[in-house]
């Protein structure tokens, strides 16, 4: 049965992803640290040494940047390479091959090679970990051309993301936010895809266009529930992809709200809601009725203070207020 | 005997001071008093006792992830420490960093971060900034042996070494990067070896005696002060305690994966019971001199346990305090 009810948590659901792939393409492996151990990712990998075996399932010491330039270096003599950071902090290390590297590669080669590797960093934020274990980095990522990246919401997506940016022939970065690993939601048994680059509606309305990503997207679902029960009725998009970024759902949304609330986990300047603003006033300034806006991390690094952490992350309050305000200016 | 009363009282007192401030950690972190990820020094108090003996005030030293002890042998204030660990605006960070974050700047003590090998190039950096200003200080960098698997140390030996620089590389090897041996990371268990392919002058040293530690690292810092450096040293110990919080206890499960006869082995070569026995021994201490030092130690962490606690957390408004130096 390809899409019986059944329930999964996020956390397992790219375990079953990786299962499902590992056992369809041999060509798959998957390195990095933790990967034969819960301290690190979770239940994301459990089984998969058992079943692959240790040269295929690779625990590596605390080297990222060969770790992550190995991974890219596999993809280009032909394999499809899946390479973890448990924590994207930790990947700043892999810049190098991630970004001079595996993003040129297909294009500084004139399309000689292409390079499917998967570069999947962790969020791990909260709990006091403070500025070096708490960071957002999408937008980083997203700036560099020649590099995907996807953030899934919801246990299917996550899946299908995950399927997804292991056939995709590009580098692909897949960034999961640990703050989701125990959502459950709807996950088909068979392996399946959900395209990159496809955003989705998650809830139709009629005010307000509400956008975010990753866990920024489930704080929005809570967020437009609440702002339902106070007559406001808002278009919740979930874009599972940052780059590339699916521009025509956004603006056939605002065509019909004229309103915009970005929601990101990343910070403000530079950040995905800024590229979000600036492609909308290009493309979309006739539809706005009023002015775009953002809801992000200060431009302030990660404090480890439980009382700082709370003023620090955006909450479901802040996006519930930032729509009443909106409806308010325009009424 | 080779050395004065004073300073092997001070070997106990900073060791000690570094155990039970430790210990008397474990349970709040258990009862969830204290929330920021805390990586205990216990076990290894000999190479920061040692290590920071041999030092000048005015000398530098950088940390990583699991400093505590660092910071208490450099002379950072046991208050400031705590409190840091309670994310309190009077901690050493003012509550903005955390265990894994420490710093005292006027007792050299430049910083700890997380970032495996993070600091490494960082204390390199002041050891250049000494020898541009000839002002003769040494830099100690503290790592552990996982920071080995980080290319950064390579390149930090190199140019150490092409730069004749004021600094002494000390791995803390404890066998272990998290839930990974060193069996699994390297296939020999010689890391103090890679300094000399770089012209590193380089040693190992049993880092659970504090009088081994402080000699070997006492004969670096000469070196390194005549221009004579960089030295690295391969120090052997072994935590006490859970990779991470009191023991690896994650998702409810037994996960330290150490063979409990390992533990058992390296709990007999404790530093602290090493050492008070040879105290005892040598007529240095007697069990009183010993048991009137832990009661004023364990006084001053009783206060300093009460002071971080009564201590105020940072104001949300200054969320964005620090962020630039105005
Ligand atoms: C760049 C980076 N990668 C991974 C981690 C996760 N991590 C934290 S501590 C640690 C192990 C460090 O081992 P070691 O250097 O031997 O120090 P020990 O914990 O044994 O004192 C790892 C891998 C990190 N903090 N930074
Ligand atoms: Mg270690």
């Amino acid at each position: 049965m390809s899409s019986g009810n059944r329930i999964l948590q996020y956390s397992l659901a790219i375990n079953e992803a990786l299962h499902q792939i590992m056992a369809a393409d041999k060509s798959v492996f998957l390195i990095g640290q933790g990967v034969k151990s819960p301290w690190y990712v979770g239940n994301t990998t459990g089984g998969l040494l058992k079943k692959y075996g240790a040269s295929r399932i690779i625990d590596t010491p605390v080297s990222e940047n060969a770790v992550t330039g190995t991974a890219v270096g596999a993809a280009i003599a032909g394999m499809r390479s899946v390479v973890v950071h448990p924590r994207i902090d930790f990947m700043v290390y892999a810049f190098d091959p991630v970004i001079n590297e595996a993003a040129n590669y297909h294009y500084m080669f004139g399309g000689r090679v292409c390079v499917p590797v998967v570069i999947w960093g962790i969020v791990n934020r909260g709990g006091e970990q403070a500025a070096q274990h708490s960071q957002s980095l999408h937008a980083l990522f997203a700036h560099i051309p020649g590099l995907k990246v996807v953030m899934p919401s919801t246990p299917y997506d996550a899946k299908g993301l995950m399927i997804a940016a292991i056939k995709d022939n590009n580098p692909v970065l897949f960034i999961d936010d640990r703050w989701l690993y125990g959502i459950k939601g709807n996950v088909p048994r068979d392996m399946y895809t959900v395209p990159i680059g496809r955003a989705v509606i998650r809830k139709k309305g009629r005010d307000v266009t509400l956008i975010s990503v990753s866990y920024m997207a489930e704080v929005s679902r809570q967020a437009a529930l609440m702002l339902v029960k106070q007559g406001i009725s808002v278009e919740l998009i979930d874009l599972r992809t940052v780059k590339p970024l699916d521009k025509e759902m956004v603006l056939r949304s605002l065509k019909k709200t004229g309103r915009l609330i970005i929601a990101d986990g990343g910070w403000k300047t530079c950040g995905m809601a800024a590229e979000i603003s600036a492609s909308i006033s290009e493309e979309g300034f006739r539809y706005l009725k009023v002015p775009i806006k953002r809801i992000t991390l200060p431009d302030i690094p990660a404090p480890a203070s439980s009382v700082l952490e709370k003023a620090y992350y955006p909450s479901i309050g802040d996006i519930v207020s930032a729509a009443k305000k909106m409806m308010q200016k325009s009424a | 005997m080779k050395y004065s009363r004073t300073l092997l009282k001070n070997f106990y007192k900073t060791m000690l001071r570094i155990r039970l401030c430790e210990e008397r950690f474990v349970h709040p972190i258990i009862n969830g008093e204290i929330k920021c990820p805390v990586h205990l020094y216990s076990g290894q108090e000999a190479v920061a006792a040692g290590v920071c003996a041999a030092l000048r005030a005015t000398d530098y030293v950088f940390g990583n992830h699991r400093s505590h002890g660092h910071f208490l042998a450099k002379g950072g204030s046991l208050k400031k420490l705590v409190a840091e660990v309670y994310c309190r605006e009077t901690g050493c960070s003012r509550g903005r960093g955390g265990s894994m974050h420490l710093i005292d700047v006027n007792k050299g003590m430049l910083g700890s971060t997380p970032i495996v090998a993070g600091t490494i190039s960082l204390a390199l950096g002041a050891s250049l900034a000494s020898k541009i200003r000839k002002d003769r200080r040494v830099t100690v960098s503290f790592f552990g042996d996982g920071a080995a698997g980080e290319g950064v140390m390579y390149e930090s030996l190199n140019f150490a070494a092409l730069n004749k620089l004021p600094i002494i590389f000390v791995c803390e090897n404890n066998l272990y990067s998290t839930h990974m041996s060193l069996r699994e990371c390297r296939t020999k268990n010689n890391i103090y070896r890679i300094g000399g392919y770089f012209g590193v002058r380089s040693y190992r040293s049993d880092g659970n005696d504090v009088l081994k530690v402080y000699e070997r690292v006492n004969r670096a810092v000469k070196l390194c002060r005549s221009g004579n450096g960089p030295v690295f040293i391969e120090f052997m110990t072994y935590r006490m305690r859970g990779h991470v919080g009191p023991n690896d206890n994650i998702h409810g499960l037994h996960t330290d994966i150490r063979p409990k006869k390992e533990i058992a082995e390296w709990r007999k070569k404790d530093p602290i019971r090493k050492f008070s026995k040879y105290l005892a021994e040598e007529g240095v201490l007697s069990e009183k001199d010993l048991e009137s030092i832990k009661e004023k130690v364990n006084k001053e962490i009783a206060g300093a346990f009460l002071f971080a606690k009564r201590s105020p957390f940072p104001k949300k408004e200054e969320l964005g305090r620090y962020v630039f130096r105005e």
